[in-house]
């Protein structure tokens, strides 16, 4: 790893937990990001001069209006989309098409039906961790369902769960993999308030613990505030880029009570409003 | 404000309101409405369609029966005088077997012919039986010199010939399976070569049973000349497998290329490698595909095996049929009716074993 930094000309290193960082602590870095659907009416230019840094431990949440390209920034650095111009690195290092360091919470859960829950986040963790010892990682997999709470449906197969415990094994599958960077693409944009509630305090417990970088799309101002170290806002298309970033003080551990009757709290619900109604 | 008339509003609007809605409570405490409703539709009505089934093939059969005694009586009456006629009348009247017109077979005949048939089968197989133990002792000696042991030759009875088809139509079905599954996984995982071998599929596809057994036959006749091998049975399930395997080609491409995007995707995220995308990912998402593709098959590899069996004069079910028909004899058509339900219920039997283990690899329950 460091070997491969150092090539592309990052000198200043230091290491944390077996992962080099580079000095300036980004985790994620987006360079003039460029993306282009051609039609046949000429080229759609869905992102152009797209830049931003996203910290090492940050969360960030992107928020902005339906097909404004947040999706597909968001697949661009899964690396299941194209680049057209500009660059994204992790660490420094240039991605190559999607890798388990970048886990992805997918809007669907996305479970392959056949399989149980177990065996759904095994089929990461087995891809993740092949020198482990196969008890060692059932008990990855096990520690994973048990932290989003679904220690009894370990052997139930996918299609026997809710919408939301799918999302949950989706959520214990992406950290299952210990990836460096997580992206999350409106995860719980499916499911009912309730449940949304639920999952959000699911993920942030799990987060506090992991504390892995996550990128963040939601529809939600409340789910974006609540859970962001900042908030992004992106203009709508075409040629969308950052609007707007907005940094979320509250302390963490964050509980919904603390947040919501934090005096900022509607100052930086009004800021999103604004911007969005704008 | 709108009222709509309905019964309800009418019958109160009348004065009738009370005693219709007893004469309803009455009603539905004494029979169940819904459970009535259930009875009816799944009891009452397919016993009656049983029922009406065999009043119209009886009707009919006599209706043409008829028509077809007073064809033969006029041409007696034509050819060889009245007397001649009216002792044919008089026989035909009788129910004398050898002077009933070959016309439809009614029901009874053909509850006749299955217990002839079946005695048939018994003294077949007696005969059978027979013949191992009187051979045995000679079989013995015959193997221990090295030469082949006499095998029973006789005429196989009507159950040897069911047992016979199932083997082929099996042999067959297995046939398909190996070429088409493979061949059809490999199509669907390229596109390119899917568009390159799609005008191949799209003309085989509709290809009838009776050119593939000819093709086949051309093809094998070569590689038989020499081997004393059952050359018909070889050519019979090879153009079955042949015939049949294009519903499970099409439905394992179909099923292996349109596999959900969201899947491909965790498995690109997870970095699969590719002999895992396939066994982990590709194939058990599309195996209820595969499987309906299967049962296509299956049904359509029972249908054709009738037709093959016959022209490839390979013992069977359809050689049975075309020898009772070229047969003649005053039950062969009562025979070849008989043959026609346990063909029937054989494709139903298999049809149903196929969707139950479909029902079993398929994983949305909800379907």
């Amino acid at each position: 790893m460091n070997t491969t930094i150092l090539e592309n000309n990052q000198t200043n290193i230091y290491s944390e937990n077996g992962i080099a960082y580079p000095s300036n602590g980004v985790m994620l870095d987006l360079v003039h990001l460029k993306k282009v659907y051609p039609t046949p009416k000429g080229d759609y230019i869905v992102l152009e001069d797209l830049n931003l840094q996203i910290m090492k431990e940050e969360f960030v949440t992107i928020i902005g209006h339906s097909g404004c390209g947040k999706t597909t920034m968001l697949s661009m650095i899964a690396g299941l989309n194209n680049i057209s111009g500009g660059a994204i690195s992790v660490l420094g290092k240039h991605i190559k098409g999607p890798g388990p360091d970048r886990g992805v919470i997918f809007q669907s859960p996305s479970l392959m039906p056949w399989m149980t829950a177990l065996e759904n986040v095994l089929l990461g963790v087995n891809q993740v961790f092949p020198h482990v010892s196969k008890s060692q990682r059932r008990d990855i997999a096990k520690y994973y369902l048990q932290k989003v709470g679904l220690e009894d449906a370990f052997n139930k197969k996918a299609t026997e769960l809710s919408q939301g415990m799918q999302q949950r094994v989706g959520i214990a599958r992406a950290f299952a993999i210990k990836p460096k960077v997580l992206l999350l693409d409106e995860p719980f944009g499916m499911l009912d308030s309730l449940t949304r509630g639920e999952l959000q305090d699911i993920l942030i417990e799990i987060w506090n613990k992991e504390k892995i970088t996550a990128v963040m799309i939601t529809h939600d101002v409340d789910e974006a505030i609540f859970l962001a170290d900042r908030v992004v806002m992106m203009t709508s298309g075409p040629k969308a880029k950052i609007g707007d970033i907005l940094n979320i003080e509250f302390e963490r551990p964050r509980t919904r009570k603390s947040v919501l009757e934090h005096d900022d709290y509607y100052k930086y619900r009004k800021h999103l409003i604004d911007f969005l109604e704008h | 404000m709108k009222q709509s008339i309905t019964l309800g509003n009418v019958t109160r609007f009348i004065g009738l309101a009370g005693f219709i809605e007893t004469l309803k409570n009455v009603f539905a405490g004494k029979l169940d409405k819904d459970d009535f409703k259930n009875f009816l539709r799944k009891v009452i009505m397919p016993l009656a369609s049983v029922l009406l089934f065999f009043v119209v093939w009886y009707l009919g059969a006599n209706k043409l029966h008829e028509i077809e005694a007073n064809h033969l009586i006029n041409k007696a009456l034509v050819e060889q005088g009245p007397a001649e006629a009216e002792k044919l009348r008089a026989c035909i009247a009788s129910g004398d077997k050898s002077c009933q017109p070959n016309a439809l077979p009614s029901p009874v005949q053909v509850w006749g012919a299955y217990q002839t048939l079946l005695a048939d089968h018994y003294v077949i197989s007696a005969d059978k039986k027979a013949f191992i133990e009187k051979t045995a002792a000679i079989n013995e000696k015959r193997i221990a010199n090295g030469e082949n042991p006499i095998t029973y030759t006789g005429r196989p009875s009507f159950v040897d010939q069911i047992y016979t088809s199932i083997i082929t139509v099996f042999a067959g079905f297995l046939l398909a399976l190996f070429i088409a599954v493979p061949i059809g996984i490999v199509i669907g995982l390229s596109p390119t070569l899917r568009s390159s071998v799609n005008w191949l599929i799209q003309i085989f596809k509709p290809v009838s049973p009776v050119v593939w057994f000819l093709l086949v036959f051309m093809i094998v006749k070569t590689f038989t000349k020499n081997s004393s091998s059952d050359s018909a049975f070889i050519i019979c399930f090879i153009s079955v497998g042949l015939c049949s395997m294009w519903a499970t080609l099409v439905n394992t491409a179909m099923g292996v290329s349109s596999v959900d995007k969201d899947y491909i995707n965790v498995a690109k995220v997870l970095k699969l490698g590719p002999i895992q995308k396939v066994f982990k990912v590709i194939l058990p998402s599309s195996l209820p595909l595969i499987f309906t593709g299967l049962r296509i098959t299956l049904s359509v590899a029972w249908m054709v095996l009738i037709a093959i069996e016959l022209l490839a004069q390979s013992p069977g079910l359809g050689l049975f049929v075309w020898e009772e028909f070229q047969n003649g004899a005053n039950d062969s058509n009562s025979k070849i009716i008989a043959a026609m339900f346990v063909i029937g219920l054989i494709g139903f039997m298999l049809d149903r074993i196929m969707l139950t283990i479909q029902k079993m690899v398929s994983f949305n329950k909800n379907d």
